[in-house]
């Protein structure tokens, strides 16, 4: 190795002043990188309520469809994820290093809930015929009105050709989603690897709080997510 | 810097109020019927203070410099520009 060799632990990089600049600089970072995650998931955000307002009807028939207490399942599954994930930095920021890497792996076994959970859902979804692509559209209309609530009965019929649009903000939106749950993973287990190489301490904790950040930019979207596709 | 380490309570009193507001969005979308319009405005201004209490608390925004307040009200301003013209333009078209 011929890079410079110093205790991360206890020293900054060269180019910075101080374990704390550096720290707060690299916080800062990851903040302006959350503002970008805001405003990607915001565009398709703007577009699933500009079309709601188009297509009213749809979105009640598309929502409706949708297993409401599956997707109730993975909020909490989300939110105790991001709990265990704000402990860990707590945690580490304590010098608890083997409690925050108890609390990680919760929370990727949180993660890959999720997923599985999600995995069912999708597959029901294209089951029916109701994924938007590949030339797999092919709505299930007689289940799909099956599923629509009592109030909405006999007053809305469902169009498929404009039904498809909530199909693809759905798998669009959730489906980012997903890759980001993907990706958190990922970051898990870097963490998992830096904690057990024994990497931080309170002093210094930078990624184990960036990657907390990102985890819960991505538990903040679901919480958009939830009622605008389950359960409006 | 003042490092402010959150402790334990802070983050069971954050996860149990989400969940109870959770509850909340589940059962005033089924069971309390606003009109077409109505249950989405309260859904979403639940959903907005879950998001305020996961930006404060989980994120810690609550105990950080002004900077990376202004960096992440920054996304939000720019998400309510686009959202607020986008409306601008599809009501008084």
């Amino acid at each position: 190795m011929s890079t410079a060799s110093y205790d991360k632990k206890t020293q900054a990089a060269h180019h910075f002043d101080s374990l704390d600049q550096q720290h707060e600089a690299g916080k800062q970072g990851v903040w302006l990188f959350m503002a970008t995650e805001i405003m990607m998931f915001g565009g398709l955000f703007v577009g699933y309520f500009l079309y709601r307002f188009k297509f009213h009807d749809m979105y009640i028939v598309g929502g409706d469809s949708l297993n409401w207490q599956l997707g109730a399942l993975n909020t909490l599954v989300l939110l105790i994820s991001s709990f265990t994930m704000a402990q860990a930095v707590t945690e580490t920021m304590s010098g608890n290093n083997k409690k925050a890497l108890k609390l990680i792996y919760v929370t990727v076994a949180c993660a890959f809930v999720f997923l599985i959970v999600k995995y069912f859902e999708y597959s029901a979804k294209v089951h029916h015929g109701m994924f938007p692509g590949f030339d797999m559209w092919n709505p299930d209309m007689t289940y799909i009105m099956s599923q629509l609530r009592e109030s909405s009965q006999g007053i809305i019929t469902a169009d498929p050709a404009n039904l498809r649009l909530f199909f693809v903000l759905y798998f669009a939106m959730t489906g980012l989603h997903g890759i980001h749950i993907l990706i958190g993973i990922g970051l898990m287990f870097w963490i998992i690897k830096r904690i057990k190489n024994d990497e931080f301490s309170p002093k210094y904790y930078t990624a184990v709080e960036g990657v907390g950040l990102y985890w819960h930019i991505v538990d903040i979207i679901w919480i958009f997510l939830f009622p605008l596709m389950y359960l409006i | 810097m003042s490092h402010h380490i959150v402790p334990l309570k802070t983050n069971i009193i954050t996860l149990s109020t989400l969940v109870f507001l959770t509850a909340v969005t589940v059962l005033t979308a089924k069971y309390i019927h606003l009109g077409e319009n109505g249950n989405l405005v309260l859904a979403m201004f639940i959903a907005c203070v879950k998001a305020t209490i996961v930006f404060g608390w989980f994120m810690h925004l609550k105990y950080e410099g002004i900077m990376n307040r202004v960096i992440a009200l920054c996304g939000l301003g720019f998400l309510l520009l686009f959202v607020g013209l986008s409306y601008l333009d599809l009501f008084f078209r």
